[in-house]
């Protein structure tokens, strides 16, 4: 069927999805729908709009709590309840909401919801493809998804309250109920909630590899795919190595609470006795959850870095500099990213001699990262940029990552990570550089794709812009005197600091930081507003509102099931033949700057780096 | 009152996020419907002068956080490894800030100077080898040699080896206090484990009450050390993961159950001395400004503070993880001397439970 629609492409008749109409509920349209543009949607509202909602929300009780320690306040009354007695935050709800904020924004946000919105969209889009590969197990993934993050959100909600162990929840302490009340039902729902979420992860992964290879249109070969399926489909495969190894620390981890094995515990005393474990490691642990850990952070990253190269090069009306350069770039990091996993374990424990090897390869990544923040760079260098609000978001990751990115050579350094490891130099360090840069290449891509997503409609750019600017301010306003903040040597995870004189007179700087997050965290509600009302009332622009080559920009302006109503477009050339001139100085196509990648090579002109 | 002001604020940033807009709205009025919300000549200017001002904001931002925040940072380190650690950082934040301005320059200046007008003919340039080659190579070099640096200086503070004559010291975790023991007379750490934990008879560290070794051990709650000897701490911990961090000392390591963990070094400069560096002496004077405008409201948590260093807990343990520290006293060897001998060993408080 569509498997075989690249062969067929001119061959109407065997083209069996684009012109048959099926009978569409309410339920199959919207709900168990196996169309790609409709689950892209589903993963877009349920993973970044409601629980980036809830983990934006709580970053901001935590940071009013760092930065006026104990004092009442209506909202944790409000939002806490018995956990906030008389409006004051208690220590191990603190606890809980630095490891329920990191886990929803990690996972939640920023690997489904942005990963499962864009990889669903685009993939079939641009590769020219009537769906994924198997639509059914697409749905799949997102129901399993949604159940996931039900079980997380109801963990909210129990007696003894939900996980408190960190968002890495290091056993011992996520181990033993008697650690912390977080420990019990809330980390067994925590660890249900995370296997069924890493089971939804790798159907999607690999129904997106899937499609990748196999149902490219004609012509589109590996080297014309346009940067952001090369980094889709290469997340997929670092999601699909890593993320069963999660699993199995889960599964340990599920044992050793319930079943009384000791993979992860042994001699243990607490509450006055000794427990029976013998001959585990937390160690073990950390190796097993930074498998996964460290790689996750460019499952988070890469998509956001594909997105920022399609979006720059479209909006600087230039083609990608060093296409060849950032692919190797993509698989480069890829690779190196599943062996450094060591450099958040340098004082674990571990042999220093593990920790050598972990400092050379970690350090080993600057270099495709250089590679791929030099090759933006060069890209804007004289283009005719349209500062549209998908460019600035683009513009202001390249220059996040940048600056959280060099850190990460002081963090990777085996020997200078041992004074500033867990301090807030690693909380500011990794905010800028995954958090803030995967969340600006997430909204430059809803902003860049939302006429696609929604039938022509387009978002306010106004609002757009100033949600841009007043979110790029504030992130820097919090994260940059972060970093003095851990060279204070403040360890992060603290309820508040006031059991150290030491730490006194840092409070105006958590005030300063504690503001800039709450005006950061309003802007969002702009961008809430905006996307909700362009959805009802946003104005339809032009079938090809950034004139892009791409193929999305081909298909129907409304959705139907097939995506292309003729036959599906084949391809002639890469997606990057922005302001091309021939040898006179005239555009390819006069009058235009941009070559769409359906357009068949002229008389005389060459086809560049392929 | 601090719920007003935030309201307040949020009400301002409201108000002038609407206006901005309006003045957005205002700034395009003759366009073409359907691209009405597609960036035109006037917003590419308008973008393009907000990243120049936004360029200049990031510098500021360094400048203003240089300027006021550096006073956080910690005084020169007070262990012997501590002076290459704090030159190797030194060395790494020049090379990090010299390609911050940089590429932040770049990057800001290209959005201002190239920002799009009608008729402007962007250039196809697609590759470059040269180019990309020298981009390359630059990190390679530049990190190549950070990694042989910080990899000999690393190999060097993460030997623990029992040359020059080494104190023993057992740092001991638990929910949420620390506890030392040194190795007593003889310097050795009698053998241990959790399972001979016995409350009753106060061996609440778990020795192991047959081991001779153990019997001279000394077990406090203030860990003191002598200063310019080399101690070898040995790391324990009977509950979850916690982390003895130094940071003066610029030493860290993760506590864990079940296994001992080391680390090692040489403090060099005594507490008194510490107490008289003048950057110390303006630290402990700022804070006790702060906190002498507590004890004037009233509030607790208000006693002037004597500067000392500190061992905190830096791995997430629980409900008091915040407050998990203690005491560390550098001094002489004749004041350690005289400390350690006022002790208790663990064999006399065996004998005065029974």
């Amino acid at each position: 069927m569509s498997a075989t629609a690249n062969v067929q492409v001119d061959d109407h008749a065997n083209d069996d999805h684009g012109h048959h109409h099926h009978k569409e509920t309410f339920v199959t349209k919207y709900i168990f729908s196996t169309d790609h543009k409709m689950i892209a949607k589903q993963y877009l509202i349920t993973g970044v709009l409601v629980m980036g909602f809830i983990g934006i929300a709580m970053s901001l009780l935590m940071r009013m709590q760092i930065a006026w320690p104990g004092e009442a306040f209506l909202v944790f009354d409000t939002f806490l309840g018995k956990w906030a007695p008389d409006g004051i935050m208690d220590a191990d709800i603190y606890l809980a909401l630095v490891t329920m904020h990191g886990t929803i924004m990690v996972f939640f946000v920023l690997t489904a919801g942005l990963s499962g919105t864009f990889s669903n969209l685009l993939i079939p889009l641009q590769i020219g493809a009537r769906d994924m590969a198997s639509g059914f197990l697409n749905m799949l993934s997102f129901w399993m998804f949604f159940v996931s993050c039900v079980i997380m959100i109801i963990s909210l909600f129990v007696e003894a309250g939900p996980a408190a162990a960190g968002w890495t929840i290091y056993p011992p302490l996520s181990a033993l109920p008697m650690a912390q009340p977080g420990s019990g039902m809330g980390m067994t729902l925590w660890l249900v909630s995370m296997a069924i979420f890493i089971a939804s992860s790798l159907l999607g992964s690999l129904n997106y590899i899937v499609t990748v290879i196999n149902l490219r249109t004609k012509g589109m070969s590996m080297t014309r795919l346009p940067l952001t399926i090369w980094a889709f489909f290469v997340t997929a495969i670092i999601g699909v190595i890593s993320f069963p190894v999660l699993l199995s620390a889960a599964l340990l981890l599920i044992m050793d609470r319930s079943f009384g094995t000791s993979f992860f515990l042994s001699d243990i005393f607490i509450q006055g006795e000794v427990l029976h474990y013998q001959g585990g490691s937390p160690v073990l642990y950390e190796h097993l959850f930074w498998f996964l850990g460290h790689p996750e952070v460019y499952i988070v990253l890469l998509p956001a870095l594909g997105i920022t190269s399609e979006v720059m090069s479209t909006n600087a009306r230039k083609p990608i500099f060093g296409y060849r350069a950032m692919v190797a770039s993509i698989l480069a990091i890829a690779f190196l990213s599943t062996i450094v996993w060591g450099h958040h374990m340098f004082i674990s424990g571990m042999n220093p001699f593990l920790g050598s090897v972990f400092t050379f390869t970690t350090l080993l990544i600057a270099i495709p990262s250089a590679v791929k923040a030099f090759n933006y760079i060069t890209t804007l260098w004289k283009g005719n940029l349209q500062l549209n609000p998908a460019m600035l978001f683009s513009i202001g990751l390249v220059s996040t990552f940048i600056t959280g990115g060099l850190t990460g050579i002081i963090l990777g350094d085996s020997t200078l990570d041992i004074n500033v490891h867990d301090t807030y130099f690693v909380v500011a360090h990794f905010h800028l550089v995954m958090g803030i840069s995967a969340l600006y290449g997430l909204f430059a891509g809803v902003y860049h794709w939302f006429p696609k997503m929604f039938e022509g409609k387009m978002m306010n750019k106004n609002l757009g812009y100033v949600h841009f600017w007043v979110t790029a301010v504030c992130a820097y306003g919090v994260f940059f005197p972060m970093h003095f903040v851990g060279m204070a040597g403040l360890p992060r995870r603290y309820y508040q600091n006031t059991a150290f004189p030491m730490f006194d007179e840092l409070t105006d700087v958590q005030v300063l930081m504690t503001v800039f997050a709450l005006i950061a965290g309003a802007a969002q509600l702009v961008f809430v507003f905006n996307f909700v009302s362009s959805i009802f009332y946003g104005k339809k622009g032009p079938k090809n509102p950034w004139k892009s080559n791409t193929l999305e920009w081909t298909a129907e302006v409304k959705h139907i099931h097939g995506n292309w109503e003729g036959p599906i477009p084949e391809v002639h050339r890469w997606a990057y033949d922005y302001s091309k001139v021939d040898e006179d100085g005239e555009y390819i196509i006069p009058g235009q700057d941009f070559v769409p990648q359906t357009v068949p090579l002229q008389e005389d002109e060459e086809e560049l780096q392929h | 009152m601090t719920v007003v002001l935030t309201l307040a604020v949020l009400a301002l940033v409201a108000i002038a996020i609407w206006q901005m807009t309006k003045i957005f709205e205002l700034s395009q009025l003759k366009t073409d419907k359907s691209r009405a919300q597609i960036a035109n000549d006037n917003d590419n200017k308008n973008n393009g002068y907000m990243l120049f001002a936004f360029m200049v904001f990031t510098y500021l931002i360094t400048i203003f956080s240089f300027w006021k925040y550096s006073k956080f940072l910690l005084p020169d380190a007070a262990s012997a490894h501590g002076a290459d650690y704090d030159y190797l950082m030194l060395v790494s934040f020049i090379i990090i800030f010299i390609v911050q301005f940089i590429t932040q320059f770049l990057l800001h200046y290209f959005g201002y100077k190239y920002s799009g007008k009608k008729g402007q003919k962007a250039l196809f340039y697609s590759d470059n080898d040269r180019l990309e080659f020298i981009w390359t190579i630059i990190p390679v070099i530049v990190l190549a040699g950070l990694i042989l640096w910080g990899l000999y200086a690393w190999t060097n503070i993460m030997d623990v080896n029992d040359e020059d004559d080494p104190l023993i010291v057992e740092l001991y975790a638990q929910q949420f206090k620390w506890t030392a023991r040194y190795g007593g007379t003889d310097n050795v750490l009698g053998g241990a484990n959790v399972r001979m934990i016995d409350i009753d008879k106060a061996n609440v560290l778990g020795l192991d009450e047959s081991d001779t070794y153990s019997l001279d051990d000394v077990i406090v709650t203030e860990l003191h050390l002598p200063v310019g000897r080399k101690v070898n701490f040995k790391m324990r911990s009977q509950d979850v993961l916690h982390s003895a961090y130094m940071p003066h000392f610029r030493a860290q390591m993760n506590c864990v159950p079940g296994m001992t963990t080391e680390f090692s070094f040489t403090p060099i400069t005594t507490t008194s001395e510490m107490r008289m560096d003048p950057y110390v002496v303006d630290k402990v004077k700022r804070t006790n400004k702060i906190r002498a405008g507590r004890a004037a409201k009233g509030e607790d948590n208000s006693d002037p503070w004597e500067y000392d260093y500190i061992l905190l807990c830096n791995k997430i343990c629980g409900k008091s993880h915040y407050n998990m520290q203690m005491k560390i006293i550098v001094e002489t060897q004749e004041e350690y001397d005289a400390w350690i001998k006022t002790q208790q060993t663990f064999g006399q408080t065996m004998a005065s439970v029974q």
